[in-house]
Parts: C-alpha cells; sequence; structure tokens
C-alpha cells in the first residue's frame, strides 16, 4: 500500500496481560516456536477460572502512592497500561505532547465494594423496610472515594492526572463495542485530520466477583479447568473464560510520527465496527463486509489474530466464518491464551497484532485447532464479536 | 461542495434540523421553554425513594413518563427515545435514520432491588462478605438474562439502534458532566470527516437513586437547602451550597447544511465549532487558574472561527456549587476579558438542576431555542450577588434580547471539559 501523510500507525504498545508486562514478554511470546503455557487461577474463584494478572509494581507506572490509593484495579491497570505506551512511544513526560494529546479509553465501570454490598443483602433478609436500610447503610458505610474509583470516565481521568494526557479525554462505554468503537474514532479522527496524535485503549479486570456474576447471570463461563478455547465444550459451561487484561496504544498520523522519528510498528488500514441481528446468516453477512480489506491480503503472511469469546455458538460461527471467508489465514484466538477482556478485548487483539507485525513474528498456534505460521507476518487482521452484541474488524500493515 | 456549505477550515457545515428535550420541567421543546423562559424550577421534594435522614432529599427527577420497569435503564432508554421521536419529526424524517448514532448514558449499575431478589434466591449466608458468592451460587441454577442486559452499558443505544435504524456500531459514551456536549462533538466531527450526511446525538441520564444520590452527598457536592425545593438552585449567588441532582434527556438531529437544505429541511441553528480540554488537576476539582476550561472555551471559538467579540449570550455550566461557579467565572473573564458584564450569561440549572450525563444535549437545545426565539432565559434565584462574580446572569427574569451566536459550556467531574459554539446562521 502506498504510504501518505495521514496514515495511521502505531507508534506505542502497552500492554499487561497474564502473560506479562509490556511488549518485551509479549513480542516474545509471539515470536517464540511454541505458545507459552496459559496462566490460569481456577482456586480462588472456583469454579469460575480467570486468567490473572502476573506480579506488577504499579509504582512503575504510577509513581505516587496517593494515586494508586485512589483507584481500584481495574483504574490502576488501564494507568499502568496507558503509561506502558506512552513510554514504548517515547512520549512518556514529553509535556508539550502529552499536553495536545487526545484520548480515547474503552471503559467498564462499578467496581463494588462486595462488603458493603453483602452487608446491606444480609441485614435485608431480616427486614421490610429495604429502602430505609439502604439509606441508613449506604450513608455510613460507603468510602466517599469508592465512587470515583466506579465512575467509567475516571480511568481516563485518572491517566491524565497520572500522566499528563490533555489534549481530550473521551470514555467510550458498551462492553466490546466500546473498545472497537474507540479505536475506530481515534483512527477516523487522525485520518481525517482531526488528531495528529491519540492515546487509545482500555482495561479490564475479571479478578472481581461483580464482573463475574455479570456473564454467569447468562451462565457464560467456561467451568473447572482450562481447556483450549476452539474446542470447549457445552459440557463445561458456558465457554467464556475471563482475563486481566491492559492495552493501549499510541496512534499517529504517518506525518507526525515521521517528523518526530518514531519507531512504527505497523499501520492501521482500515477499522469498521457494526451490529444488528446474528439471526439468518446477519452476523455473517456484516463480518464480510468488515473484513473485504483483508481478504485480498496474501494468506500466508497474514495472520487473524480472532477475539472470540469462547461462546460455543459465536466461536463455531467465527471459526466457520474464517475457514471459508479468510481461508489460508493462520488464524490466532488470543482470548485462549490470555482471556476474554470485554472491553479491552478489541484492543488486546491490536496490540498483539501491531507487535506481531513490528517484530515481523511467525505467530505460534494458541490452540491445537489452529495452523502453523510459514511465513513471517506482513499483515493482520483483528476480529471482536461481542459476547452479546456488537462486531468489529480491523486490517493493519507492517511497515 | 459550494463555499456556502463549507466552513472558515473548508469543512461541511453542521446544521441543526431537529430537536427534542425532556426535563423536570415536561416533556417536548415547547412545554420546556415556555417553563424555563418563564422562570419556572422543575425542583421537587423527592417521591422515588425514602429519603428519611438523607442530607439532600430534592432533585428535579422526571416522573412522568411511563416505563415498563422502573429502573434506571428502562427510564434512561424511554427518554431517549421520547425526545428522539420528537426530533425526528421536527426534522421530518421517518423511516431508518441511516446515520451513526452517538448517545451519552450514565454508567450502569443493577439496581438494588436486584441484588435483594437474587439474595431472596440464593442460599444462606456462611460467612460475612460473601453475598456475591451466594448471587453467583443462585445464577448456577437459574440464568437471568434480564439481569445481564439490565446492566450491559451497550443496552441503551442498541434498544435506539434498532428503533431507530440508525448505521453502524452506536457509541455509547460518559465524559461525565460533559457527556451531552461530547455526543454532539462526536457527531459534528463524523459529518466533517465525510463519513455522513446526518448523525443522531443523544443524551439521557434517568439514574437517580438513593445510591447515586448519596454517592454525591459523600462528596459534598450537593445542595441540602431543602426547603424550599425550587430555591436550592442558586448559580454565582454568594449563598450557592451545591449542584441539584436531576434527570433529562435531548435529542439533536445533525446534518451537512448541504444535505439538510437540498431535502428542503428547516435549519435551526448552526453547530459551529466544539471544544475540548482535559484537566489533570484532581479527580473532582479543576484547576484552580482555569487554565482547562480556558482552553476548552477557546479551543470552541478557534474551531467555530470566531473571536470572543462573536459570542452574544453565554448558556453557563452555572452548577450552583461554590467551586464550578467561581471558577467558571474565572475562565469566562480570561477569555472575554473587560467585555464579560455586557455578555449575557444564565443558568439553565437554575431551574433545572444538573441532567449530568443529559446537561450538554440538553442546554444545546436550550441554546438554539434562545436564539429561535430571541429571549434569553433567566436566572432564577438570584436574590444575593456573590459579590465575587460580576456577571449579567439575566436575573430571574427572561429578557428580549435577539442573539446570534451562543456559547455553552459543559464542566465534568474527572477533568473532561467541552464547550460548543452555536450560531443562527451558517455565516
Amino acid at each position: 500500500m502506498t504510504k501518505s501523510a495521514n496514515d495511521v500507525v502505531i507508534t506505542g504498545v502497552g500492554i499487561v496481560t497474564s502473560q506479562g508486562v509490556g511488549a518485551e514478554p509479549h513480542v516474545a511470546l509471539l515470536s517464540a516456536v511454541e505458545a507459552p503455557k496459559v496462566r490460569v487461577e481456577t482456586e480462588r474463584f472456583a469454579p469460575y477460572p480467570v486468567h490473572p494478572l502476573p506480579e506488577i509494581d504499579w509504582s512503575e507506572q504510577i509513581a505516587k502512592r496517593g494515586d494508586q490509593r485512589q483507584m481500584e484495579n481495574w483504574q490502576r491497570l488501564g494507568v499502568f497500561a496507558a503509561g506502558l505506551a506512552l513510554d514504548d512511544a517515547g512520549l512518556k513526560d514529553n509535556l508539550e505532547a502529552c499536553g495536545s494529546m487526545d484520548m480515547i479509553v474503552a471503559a467498564g465501570g462499578g467496581e463494588r465494594d462486595i462488603n458493603v454490598d453483602s452487608l446491606i443483602v444480609d441485614e435485608a433478609l431480616k427486614r421490610n423496610d429495604r429502602e430505609q436500610l439502604l439509606n441508613e447503610k449506604l450513608t455510613t458505610e460507603l468510602r466517599p472515594t469508592l465512587f470515583l474509583a466506579q465512575l467509567s470516565n475516571l480511568l481516563a481521568g485518572n491517566i491524565s492526572i497520572v500522566h499528563k494526557v490533555t489534549g481530550s479525554s473521551r470514555t467510550f462505554m458498551g462492553e466490546e463495542a466500546a473498545g472497537i468503537s474507540a479505536m475506530e474514532t481515534a483512527f477516523a479522527r487522525i485520518k481525517a485530520g482531526q488528531s495528529t496524535h491519540t492515546l487509545v485503549g482500555g482495561a479490564f479486570s475479571a479478578e472481581r466477583l461483580d464482573i463475574i456474576l455479570l456473564i454467569e447471570a447468562i451462565q457464560g463461563h467456561a467451568l473447572g479447568e482450562w481447556h483450549p478455547i476452539w474446542s470447549r465444550k457445552p459440557g463445561n459451561g458456558g465457554g467464556m473464560i475471563l482475563g486481566s487484561a491492559g492495552a493501549f496504544l499510541v496512534l499517529e498520523s504517518r506525518e507526525y510520527a515521521e517528523a518526530r522519528g518514531a519507531r512504527i510498528y505497523a499501520t492501521i488500514d482500515a477499522i469498521e465496527g457494526d451490529r444488528g441481528s446474528r439471526e439468518d446468516g446477519r452476523l455473517e453477512a456484516r463480518l464480510r463486509d468488515m473484513a473485504r480489506p483483508g481478504a485480498e491480503l496474501e494468506p500466508q503472511s497474514t495472520v487473524v489474530f480472532s477475539g472470540t469469546s469462547g461462546f460455543h455458538d459465536l466461536a463455531r460461527r467465527e471459526k466457520v466464518f474464517l475457514e471459508t471467508q479468510l481461508a489460508g489465514r493462520p488464524v490466532r484466538a488470543y482470548g485462549g491464551l490470555v482471556g476474554h477482556g470485554i472491553e479491552a478485548q478489541f484492543p488486546v487483539g491490536m496490540a498483539f497484532a501491531a507487535l506481531s507485525l513490528g517484530a515481523a513474528a511467525k505467530v505460534p498456534p494458541f490452540d491445537p485447532a489452529e495452523a502453523p505460521m510459514t511465513t513471517p507476518a506482513k499483515t493482520a487482521i483483528v476480529t471482536t464479536i461481542g459476547h452479546a452484541r456488537g462486531e468489529g474488524i480491523a486490517v493493519l500493515s507492517a511497515e | 461542495m459550494s463555499k456556502a456549505y463549507t466552513d472558515h477550515l473548508g469543512r461541511p457545515i453542521v446544521a441543526v434540523t431537529g430537536m427534542g428535550v425532556i426535563t423536570s420541567l415536561g416533556q417536548g421543546v415547547e412545554d420546556n421553554w415556555a417553563a424555563l423562559s418563564g422562570g419556572v424550577s422543575g425542583i421537587h421534594k423527592i417521591t422515588r425513594f425514602p429519603t428519611e435522614g438523607l442530607s439532600t432529599r430534592i432533585s428535579g427527577t422526571v416522573d412522568f413518563i411511563e416505563l415498563p420497569a422502573e429502573n434506571a435503564v428502562e427510564r434512561s432508554y424511554a427518554m431517549a427515545r421520547e425526545t428522539t421521536l420528537e426530533a425526528l419529526a421536527q426534522a421530518g424524517l421517518s423511516g431508518d435514520f441511516n446515520g451513526p448514532l452517538f448517545l451519552a448514558a450514565p454508567p450502569i449499575e443493577p439496581e438494588w432491588s436486584a441484588r435483594f431478589e437474587l439474595a431472596d434466591r440464593a442460599p444462606a449466608s456462611e460467612r460475612p462478605g460473601d453475598a456475591y458468592n451466594r448471587f453467583l451460587a443462585a445464577m448456577r441454577q437459574k440464568a437471568d438474562p434480564v439481569f445481564h442486559e439490565a446492566v450491559l452499558f451497550g443496552s441503551i443505544s442498541e434498544r435506539l439502534a434498532d428503533r431507530f435504524g440508525t448505521r453502524g456500531l452506536p457509541v455509547t459514551l460518559s465524559t461525565a458532566c460533559a457527556s451531552g456536549a461530547t455526543a454532539i462533538q462526536l457527531g459534528v466531527e463524523a459529518i466533517r470527516q465525510g463519513r455522513t450526511d446526518r448523525a443522531l446525538t443523544v443524551a439521557t441520564d434517568g439514574s437517580v437513586s438513593a445510591e447515586a444520590l448519596i454517592r454525591f452527598s459523600l462528596l459534598s457536592a450537593l445542595s441540602t437547602q431543602n426547603d424550599p425545593p425550587e430555591k436550592a438552585s442558586k448559580p454565582f449567588t454568594k449563598d450557592r451550597d451545591g449542584f441539584v441532582i436531576a434527570e433529562g434527556a435531548a435529542t439533536l438531529v445533525l446534518e451537512s447544511l448541504e444535505a439538510a437544505i437540498a431535502r428542503g429541511a428547516r435549519v435551526y441553528g448552526i453547530l459551529k465549532g466544539c471544544g475540548e480540554k482535559a484537566d489533570l488537576f484532581h479527580r473532582t476539582r479543576s484547576s484552580p487558574d482555569g487554565g482547562p476550561a480556558i482552553a476548552t472555551i477557546r479551543a470552541a471559538l478557534a474551531d467555530a472561527g470566531i473571536d470572543e467579540t462573536g459570542i452574544g449570550y453565554i448558556n453557563a455550566h452555572g452548577t450552583s456549587t461554590p467551586e464550578n461557579d467561581k471558577m467558571e467565572y474565572l475562565s469566562m473573564s480570561a477569555v472575554f476579558g473587560e467585555r464579560l458584564p455586557s455578555i449575557p450569561v444564565s443558568s439553565n440549572k437554575s431551574m433545572i438542576g444538573h441532567t449530568l450525563t443529559a446537561a450538554g444535549a440538553v442546554e444545546a437545545v436550550f441554546s438554539i431555542q434562545t436564539m429561535l426565539t430571541g429571549t434569553l432565559p433567566p436566572t432564577i434565584n438570584y436574590q444575593n450577588p456573590d459579590p465575587a462574580i460580576v456577571l449579567d446572569v439575566v436575573p430571574n427574569a427572561k429578557r428580549s434580547q435577539q442573539v446570534t451566536a451562543v456559547l455553552s459550556n459543559s464542566f465534568g467531574f474527572g477533568g473532561q471539559n467541552a464547550s460548543l459554539v452555536m450560531t443562527a446562521e451558517p455565516v
């Protein structure tokens, strides 16, 4: 593809998954001959397995203890991953660049105080005046600062405070679609000259009973031991294993990146999101439309990072779609390796794609059902099909 | 593209061709405007839940919309649906909308009633703090897809997208109290990108509950002057003591001016410019020097291609908190200088309270209405002016005055700020 000044290029990757902290361990795993062992926590939330956070020294990216204390793990993880991305792009502590940098964050929220909620429902079982009880207990038991740790837009707020990113600050919500829209919007703005450099990404904390409850409300979790994502069985639950993850990218126009001599991982050629009924092949029709820019790419050197949630029906349909419409392109379902990260799912796939292209990696299979790669990756496709709604596909190429 | 349809930077000019609004004052632009310009307050005693023992017992809740179930998702959706129906009717659009949807919606959590129901059907407690383990056991017994759907942030935009036939993946966003303005800004940007000729921008907030009220109370953000309720919100006065939490929704149909004219649509106003700047000072407080707010206003003016002398009226954020009003005055002074006292500045929140997520869009509708009717809505309850804030707040009664360019400010918790510049005419 010919290069132009308003190409949207990736110049910084900040990623944290159960596999490690930062670009380095992830480049290593993407370039290895064999995929690493999965890290799964099966005891702490049994019968629900989750991919846990790796060991993290929060101070590496959140210097002030006071700042760390103002957040719970979901926000901490996002602020940490955002800092990694800025570092990786060489923009950390560049006050001028950060002061004019745009930001779009895909966020969930609502980290509950499990003890306070338990106290209230236990007491409510003994009383008839539940609404009065709520007033009493919430007034006395809620920590004022917890509210701020719960608010969706305060992940972005904390990134502004900790990393001084203040050009603009927008928070998108809505599960997987939030991550897709965040990337799509950042891409469209840079392409149109509305932004020169944007920090975009999301974070998700899986190690929370309130979030596990959200998925169990539709009995969506795979239960018990970990199984490869393409071969999970309905007998073992709904198929999804959540994973704690944070992924942020620094996107720039080529002109802005080249002017400052930035290292470029990859160019984003297209990103599109869509939604609608999934009946009667309409999901496949939308995927086909969105994957069109990827259909022309040379199969052997194109790696497809599938963000499948593991939900049985959706995984089966996506696999059939990939095998027919994008045949011959090696598929890597990264949710099988690091878990499903809801809002962060699409950003994690984008980060994997950028790192693979930057390293010209022959990405090893993550799953026994996946074919080996024989040629280094020159182009990549990222898919995410939301567990309830929304789909997105991105196409990227190496420099 | 003809020059008549592009702005000073050669971008498509964005027109407002339809508006809808709901606040505690009522449903529809006409009723709201009559009440708002008449200086009527929509603030009242809370009846939705018991308020005994709470320090704040008043709000601007919307209690007149019929709902299939009493919860924040249903209420927020119903209000957004109603304002969108109104806006599309005004725009003369029917059938599929065929443009993107940008929705500002409140962060949603399960209702307490849902937690109580789960606890009722869950096994008994075995140790303190195990409620969620019991909830999970209950869900393993019997799934509850209604619970799942009710706590997905994407559920409101999903229903709006289906109902109105919008195109692509809708964006659900939150920039706290600036959300409504951000939704409009995203719509403007999409049209300027050439991705679409029209965008549906919606902001809704029906999330007043005991927990929401208590959370803001714990941050000392709310007025506690409960009696009489309609006097509690008094922006720019010396005795202002916090905002009044409220609900509402607004929809604006945005179209490229060219597309609007081509289909013979009536143009109600022009979305001339948008500006934003984030604050890094503190999680709930804005920079004392007003730097980010100043930058936000200046960015909106620059984007609109007009200088500060072009603004004839300011629809203030004006929350009635001690801090916001002081900081907003400081930042307006920095931008408008000596001319500021001669620019009328009023706060709709003196009458409708702070509609939070919806505020930026609700106030954009009222800003356009101000230009259309040649009437400046008042700031009511302005009995005891803050001597440190020297503004023409259009005190207590509306004023007839034609204005052709309006600035509307929205400054949020978490440091998210957005300003909009709207004009009566394209040039």
